[in-house]
């Protein structure tokens, strides 16, 4: 059994979970979350053994590095994150709703590594400038911080649905909002999964549909159901609270892991700084990221607005991470 | 923020627009949407592939603009100095104002405040409230850094306190932004960027600045000694080895090996293994193929086909990628002064009736990936090389490219890096916390209220309250 083997299956593994966290939301059943907690800790095993497995793979293949050198090791890496902390925080706020948001994510990234054509899970040998101790630092620590950013977008998401509803609306935010949408969804699935810009606008007309689909479908179930669905969440002050240290926990990591990066730029080219289209970006999150800490800390920005920074940092998070193959970036190594 | 409403000189008006937090949030907004216009266009590529790539007056304009080198532009570095103006002023203004608030000589505890916090952890204990100032005393000063005994109306109040220093974090914070952009202009105002190539057993004692097309003297030789390209069986390179000697009046006063990750370090200048190149004499030696193969590879489908064609003739391509026409070998192409070695000239005859002209350098299997970038005719649609063409010297020569650099605001941006993780660790995760422990006589028994703030992570400073009550309620005292 090899490692991307085991990769694959903990893929379905995660789904399971994901959908017993979803069983256990809508159904109320105690059982269905137990469970869940439980199929997400083998997923979160199978996860370590299928990464430790294409360690010892390499090794045997004769070109032995961490196994953190491309994007479908760096995608894997991601997911067993996401699920870490998200079991963590299980446990600390006693809360398994949020479970029905985050682990979805993961599995959706784990079937994005395996499933994307040019997503490669074979182990390659590393290219002269991967071969550095920077490399494993800078990965880990990006991938934290992006895998933190990935969970506060999912509580931004739980704390919308539960704020939501108590406000007028206003016309020129009703009309923002598809748009917004639309853009958002046809840029991001042109980005990643999408081959031309009609078809990933049509895709974006698509997800504005179901998703306003169901909005609509929401408004209307009766308040009783409604409530039953959003009761159990927990309280809206914690999920702002929640949010925003996962947020201060991203920070910390996104900078740590932007500077490692320079560092290990600058034993391998002589510049820690380059402006190449990557780096760029991911100060462009860095730049959201503070916008929103200093919005909050002294401009007593709470909730709904930071909820909205929250998800257009994650957005800018996923550009960082592949929106830059889409850029005219000569920055490749080794001449062209 | 203090003198905002008695601003009359002009002085303190600009100190006070540089007080405004709304500015940080409209500078960092701006940094990052002008950001992108400079990941979107290619930066610093010369003017023909720009006029090529956009027609005349959007060059112009762009150029006018400074969008080609958006990084450098007067706008962009004003933007980054009113930050750093911004975060200056902001810092030193709240740190003279709360200064003397955040270190007094003796911390102050307001009782009545804390009498009307919410939350509050009660309960009460079965003895005098006296039997138990000296463990809970014990207990708070076990907990707090500073603790202190208050007679009140009803009795008595213990205060603790802790992480009083962790306010200066976000400070940390801040001059670790200035650290790093003060480091960035001491590097690109004392220090240098510059690359050389050189052919095994080559010395150069001069090389060429990447900032103009000036060369400099380094005041000493670089040799190559040696120089190693070795392959993966899958043709990925595995390492480039560059055996240098440092040369300073005559005498070799250095050696190493230098590969990736690992450069050489001589007298504050650094010489790093940057690229590599094949040596032009090489070159010379290939025959014109009577045929060769191409490479096509469908960006759609991820399919690779590889077609034999001969010199003049039209081959037609799979997936209705259109018509291909090998018009010509040579064998060295000149790519921006650089020479790129035995090249396929082509033209692409695309399914919209739009013919481009396409160039394969052989060495260079990817060279094509920048087709659609340099001309927009080119449907970016595929990629194509050059393979199966054997060069007849059975050992290949290569140059090596150095990177030569110079930075001495290198260890000011390092300070930054340490400086602005420690410091948004103390920001983020560490908080300055109070705790009252409210003991009201009511002979025979005691109740005890405990209240506490923190300026951070204030639920989870409730949830160490309510710890904090729990040991308090369950010690025993009768001993």
């Amino acid at each position: 059994m090899s490692g991307s083997l085991i990769l694959s299956i903990v893929t379905f593994v995660y789904g399971l979970a994901g959908f017993l966290y979803i069983c256990a939301w809508i159904f109320r059943k105690q059982i269905f979350g137990k469970v869940a907690t439980w199929v997400a800790l083998a997923g979160l095993i199978g996860n370590t053994v299928g990464i430790l497995m294409r360690w010892v793979e390499s090794y045997q293949l004769g070109i032995g590095h961490a196994p953190f050198s491309n994007l479908y090791e760096s995608l894997v890496f991601f997911a067993w994150v996401i699920i870490l902390i998200y079991l963590i925080i299980e446990r600390k706020i006693e809360n398994r709703i949020f479970g029905a948001f985050t682990t979805p994510i993961a599995c959706l990234v784990m079937a994005y590594a395996s499933l994307k054509p040019g997503i490669t899970s074979a182990i390659q040998p590393l290219i002269p400038a991967l071969k550095s101790n920077w490399l494993i630092a800078h990965v880990i620590t990006c991938f934290i911080g992006y895998a933190a950013f990935a969970l506060a977008f999912g509580v931004s998401g739980m704390y919308l649905m539960k704020k939501s509803r108590d406000e007028d609306p206003v016309m020129w935010v009703e009309v923002a909002k598809p748009l917004t949408l639309f853009l958002f969804a046809t840029l991001f699935s042109r980005v990643l999964f999408v081959k031309d810009w009609v078809l990933a606008g049509m895709v974006g007309i698509l997800i504005c549909l179901v998703f306003f689909g169901l909005v609509l479908l929401a408004r209307n179930l009766p308040a009783e159901s409604k409530a039953r669905l959003l009761d159990r969440f927990p309280d809206i002050r914690i999920l702002d609270e929640l949010g925003y240290q996962l947020i201060l926990l991203g920070f910390l990591f996104l900078s740590v892991g932007i500077i490692t990066g320079a560092v290990w730029a600058n034993s391998a080219w002589g510049r820690y700084w380059g402006w190449d289209p990557k780096e760029t970006w991911s100060l462009i999150t860095w730049f959201v990221y503070a916008t929103l800490l200093h919005a909050r800390l002294t401009r007593g920005w709470h909730g709904k607005r930071i909820a909205f920074l929250s998800m257009l940092g994650f957005a800018s998070v996923i550009f960082t991470y592949f929106g830059v193959n889409l850029l005219p970036g000569l920055h490749s190594y080794g001449s062209f | 923020m203090r003198n905002q409403a008695i601003a009359t000189d002009p002085f303190n008006k600009i100190w006070n627009f540089f007080t405004s937090v709304r500015l940080t949030i409209v500078l960092l907004l701006s940094l990052a949407a002008t950001s992108i216009i400079g990941t979107l266009i290619p930066q610093n590529e010369s003017p023909q592939a720009y006029l090529q790539a956009f027609g005349a007056s959007v060059y112009r304009f762009f150029d006018l603009l400074g969008f080609l080198d958006l990084y450098h532009s007067w706008w962009f570095q004003t933007l980054m100095l009113l930050l750093a103006l911004n975060v200056m002023v902001c810092s030193i203004d709240r740190l003279s104002a709360t200064w003397r608030i955040i270190f007094p000589e003796r911390p102050k505890f307001n009782l009545s405040r804390f009498r009307r916090l919410e939350p509050k952890e009660e309960f009460t204990q079965n003895c005098a409230g006296e039997q138990l100032k000296k463990p809970y005393q014990a207990t708070i000063s076990r907990n707090f850094r500073y603790c202190r005994v208050e007679e009140t109306d009803t009795g008595y109040a213990i205060f603790g306190e802790r992480g009083r220093w962790t306010r200066i974090g976000v400070y940390i914070v801040h001059l670790s932004v200035i650290c790093m952009l003060v480091g960035g202009v001491i590097g690109t105002r004392f220090g240098f960027e510059g690359f050389v190539n050189l052919a095994p057993g080559e010395g150069a004692s001069q090389i060429q600045l990447r900032s103009s097309n000036q060369r400099m003297q380094l005041g000493f030789t670089i040799r190559c000694d040696d120089f190693k390209v070795s392959f993966y069986p899958s043709g990925a390179p595995e390492e480039w080895r560059a055996s240098l000697s440092i040369i300073e009046q005559g005498k070799v006063v250095k050696s190493q090996d230098i590969i990736v990750n690992d450069p050489l370090h001589y007298k504050g200048i650094s010489i790093f293994q940057a690229s590599y190149g094949p040596l032009p004499s090489r070159q010379q030696d290939v025959q014109r193929p009577d045929e060769l193969t191409l490479v096509f590879t469908s960006k759609a489908t991820g399919m690779i086909y590889p077609k034999k064609a001969a010199v003049g003739q039209t081959i037609e391509l799979p997936e209705s990628l259109g018509k291909f026409t090998l018009d010509e070998f040579r064998n060295s192409y000149d790519f921006r002064g650089q020479d790129l070695g035995a090249t396929i000239i082509g033209t692409l005859h695309q399914s919209d009736g739009s013919a481009v002209e396409v160039v394969l350098p052989v060495q260079f299997p990817s060279f094509d990936k920048m087709g659609p970038i340099f001309n927009k005719i080119r449907k970016d649609d595929m990629l194509i090389s050059v393979s199966g063409l054997k060069t007849p010297s059975v050992e290949e020569r290569y140059f090596t490219g150095l990177q030569v650099s110079r930075d001495p605001g290198v260890w000011v941006v390092y300070t930054g890096f340490i400086l602005i993780i420690v410091g948004c660790y103390i920001a983020f995760f560490m908080s300055h916390r109070q705790v009252c422990v409210d003991i009201i006589e009511s002979d025979p028994n005691c109740r005890i209220v405990v209240t506490g703030t923190a300026n951070k992570n204030k639920l989870g400073n409730e949830l160490k309250l309510k710890t904090l009550a729990q040991t308090l309620s369950q010690e025993n005292f009768e001993t």
